[in-house]
């Protein structure tokens, strides 16, 4: 059976491919880099009030438009085909997290906040979760202490939602930003388009949303991963064409590049890494979708478009020669990119080594 | 994907109520077949005036899934007869397909292919093997070889060259010829791993008659590519791993039968795929169940394969894409040797009953270099995705003009 977006979802890939081209040239994206936030405020404004994308993926009893997975992972995939400065990936783990929390006199005031984008609130997990992140914390009467080594847009979330295990079971926290004790560090990141900030907790006064059992831990966790690598699998896309374009126009020894049969092999083995990663990403999506478990074919997933994702940032690199070496050229942004979701939630050996876990459990 | 829309259900309907009236373990194979190609349930996707329904490959599904349940036999799949069956639907006269297809798909006609030659493998298109009209008839002379069950086909399809005064893929034409004649010889050929799956083909003033020519004269390239891009398509599936339903009655005897000379030749297929269905239990068997380095190794292998059958189930190895299956099945069965390898340890040494699953893994690592050669090599994957794919310029070629002023392989 063939397998086909359906038209909404085409047009939904559509709607988003448009946003990105006309938003993240790389004029754009290197003005925004360089300034403090490193974030888009107006496109973020637009993906939130005007393609409702904020929302995409909340239940619509929650406030959010209701799409599952799959489209998720459509718009991160055709985000990933650019380079475009927002905190939409942070957004999509603070809301999911948000959504396990079952009391909705506790979730809605605070969904409310985030799907309307006045507020941005962005995840933290720590190690006692058994996530690879270096940090712990520990609740106390309502109090964290702790630290957590580096949190996706922490430089500018207004609100820290917060995984903590210990004492007792996992318990979903909300932390205001601006609370005392709470010490924030943005980090010189190599990705300048995707910043991360340390937290240092010093019995920092948290807002107890609810308790969450293992599987919503693990929800939370392969939603991230799933769409990261569709966010990835675009990105691996997004260099294989940019790359093939280059090779058609590039002329040495009197003729183009791309008629070299070395460089035509490499360029058709990166396009079966590239074509492989899709499919495991879209996999992962459409069963999240279906509810079923999944965190084994997540964690492949995140570690198959890794794969493509660096192994295409390298090629990129090594068939533009010297240009692609340089800070003029934006072969490095995306190399950067790369390297940065590489290992954001878990490098591919580590996710390996889950896969088989799970598979063995 | 999506939940069965009611136009399904009422096919699934229509298929369990002829199931109904027609299916019978008691008949023999060939009456049950006969009446399989009477109404068309055989081959759902075939055209309704030559022995199917003309449903699309969705509808087909629920069909199969309709004979799967109650356990009826399908129709025969054995050899290369799909790849004849795919190429005389695109090409063939009305006549051939009346002729040829009734015995594909009843089993009553076995057939091979016969393409490559000693001195044209990759560069399939400079075959010398001729065919010369005296008049009446083809009469052919040359040799071919890897050719999987030549030696019980009825029929062969056949590339040869009919025109040496025009270029290389010009001068080739299509025919479909008899394998029990005179001017036929078949002899095996031994693989590497031991197997004697293949055959060479000699042909000595064999006879194609007239009407047995596919297409015209000079258009043997243009057919011959239908029947490899089936072919490439077909990696996305292991063969040789079909499951049998297995009962008492005299129908699934002679269909155990069928199978079981028709899998003859592939019986080290899975082995060939790289047996990645066996990495975890064998890495329980060994210990290496707890060597990280095995794990690393056994979650790459399984990630690729899934991947591989992801990509497979999504429809998306059709066309020139079916490169992109062969390739990945290469990468597969590579994986595949290297994580057995370093489960089996020391065990690797070895091969036949010393080797470990009686042999198994002997087989498997000696096996998998086929992938990579099998239906086209990974290098002329390579040329195709770049070319057809990616659209990237063609090599250089020192190949065009006459053929017979062409340097020869």
């Amino acid at each position: 059976m063939e397998f086909r977006f359906n038209d909404e979802q085409a047009q939904l890939r559509d709607v988003v491919a448009r946003f990105c081209r006309d938003k993240a040239p790389s004029s754009a994206v290197r003005r925004v880099m360089a300034t403090d936030t490193g974030h888009d405020h107006d496109a973020w404004r637009q993906m939130g009030a005007e393609l409702g994308l904020i929302a995409l993926h909340v239940p619509e009893d929650m406030g959010g438009l209701g799409f599952g997975a799959v489209e998720l992972g459509i718009v991160m995939e055709e985000l990933g085909r650019s380079l475009l400065p927002v905190p939409y990936l942070s957004s999509v783990l603070a809301t999911s997290a948000l959504a396990e929390i079952e009391d909705a006199a506790v979730r809605e005031p605070l969904m409310a906040a985030l799907v309307s984008g006045s507020k941005l609130a962005t995840l933290v997990l720590d190690s006692t979760n058994g996530h690879p992140v270096s940090g712990e914390l520990v609740a106390q009467d309502d109090r964290l202490t702790g630290s957590v080594r580096a949190v996706l847009d922490g430089h500018r979330a207004d609100l820290l939602l917060v995984v903590v295990r210990a004492p007792h079971a996992p318990t979903l926290f909300a932390v205001d930003a601006a609370s005392s004790g709470l010490t924030k560090r943005p980090l010189q990141v190599m990705d300048r388009t995707r910043r991360f900030a340390g937290f240092r907790f010093e019995q920092v006064p948290a807002a107890r949303l609810g308790t969450l059992d293992d599987a919503q831990v693990e929800r939370i966790y392969d939603t991230a991963l799933v769409a990261l690598a569709n966010e990835m699998a675009g990105g691996a896309q997004a260099l294989l064409e940019a790359t093939v374009a280059y090779t058609r126009t590039r002329v040495q020894f009197g003729r183009t590049i791309g008629s070299f049969q070395a460089i035509k092999h490499r360029l058709a083995d990166l396009l079966v890494d590239v074509e492989l990663a899709k499919v495991a990403g879209y996999q992962a999506a459409a069963a999240l979708a279906a509810g079923e478990d999944v965190s084994a074919n997540a964690s492949l997933a995140k570690f198959v478009t890794a794969d493509a994702y660096m192994g295409a940032a390298r090629e990129a690199i090594q068939l533009h020669g010297g240009i692609g070496f340089t800070w003029e050229h934006d072969t490095h942004l995306w190399y950067r990119r790369a390297k940065s979701s590489e290992v954001f939630l878990g490098t591919p050996a580590w996710h390996r080594e889950r896969m088989i876990r799970e598979m063995t459990a | 994907m999506t939940a069965p829309a009611p136009a399904q259900d009422a096919l699934a309907r229509e298929v369990r109520q002829w199931l109904a009236r027609n299916w019978d373990p008691n008949l023999s194979l060939a009456e049950w077949r006969e009446r399989l190609a009477d109404a068309g349930w055989g081959q759902p996707t075939w055209p309704t005036e030559y022995y199917g329904r003309g449903l699309n490959a969705e509808q087909a599904l629920v069909v199969q899934a309709e004979f799967a349940r109650i356990g009826a036999v399908g129709p025969a799949t054995a050899g290369p007869r799909g790849l004849a069956a795919a190429t005389l639907l695109e090409h063939g006269s009305d006549a051939q397909k009346k002729r040829y297809l009734r015995g594909i798909t009843t089993g009553r006609d076995a057939w091979c292919q016969l393409f490559s030659e000693p001195g044209s493998g990759s560069d399939l298109a400079g075959a010398t093997t001729r065919a010369d009209w005296d008049g009446a008839r083809w009469i052919v002379n040359g040799q071919k070889v890897w050719n999987t069950s030549a030696h019980h086909a009825d029929y062969g399809i056949l590339v040869a060259r009919t025109d040496w005064n025009l270029p290389k893929h010009q001068g080739l034409s299509y025919f479909l010829i008899r394998m029990k004649q005179p001017g036929v010889e078949v002899r095996p050929l031994k693989q590497m791993n031991g197997h004697a799956s293949f055959n060479e083909v000699f042909f000595t003033d064999a006879v194609v008659e007239a009407d047995d020519l596919v297409g015209k004269p000079g258009q043997g390239w243009q057919v011959a590519l239908t029947t490899l891009s089936h072919e490439r398509a077909g990696f996305t599936s292991i063969r040789g791993a079909e499951k049998l339903r297995h009962g008492d009655q005299r129908i699934y005897r002679e269909y155990a039968r069928e199978i079981e000379i028709a899998n003859e030749p592939y019986t080290w297929y899975p082995q060939r795929a790289g047996r990645i269905d066996m990495l975890l239990d064998r890495a329980r068997e060994s210990g290496a169940i707890e060597d990280p380095v095995a794990r690393q190794e056994i979650a790459g292998a399984i990630a690729l394969q899934r991947c591989l059958g992801w990509f497979g189930a999504r429809g998306l190895a059709k066309g020139p894409a079916g490169s992109i299956a062969k390739l990945a099945a290469s990468r597969v069965a590579r994986a595949g040797n290297r994580a057995h390898t370093i489960v089996s340890g020391i065990d690797a040494l070895f091969e036949g009953p010393d080797s470990p699953r009686d042999g198994i893994v002997g087989e498997i690592l000696l096996s998998t270099p086929a992938t990579s050669i099998a239906g086209g090599t990974d290098e002329v994957q390579k040329n195709i995705i770049a070319e057809r794919i990616l659209e990237l310029p063609r090599e250089p070629r020192f190949d065009d003009g006459p053929f017979k002023d062409v340097p020869r392989n």
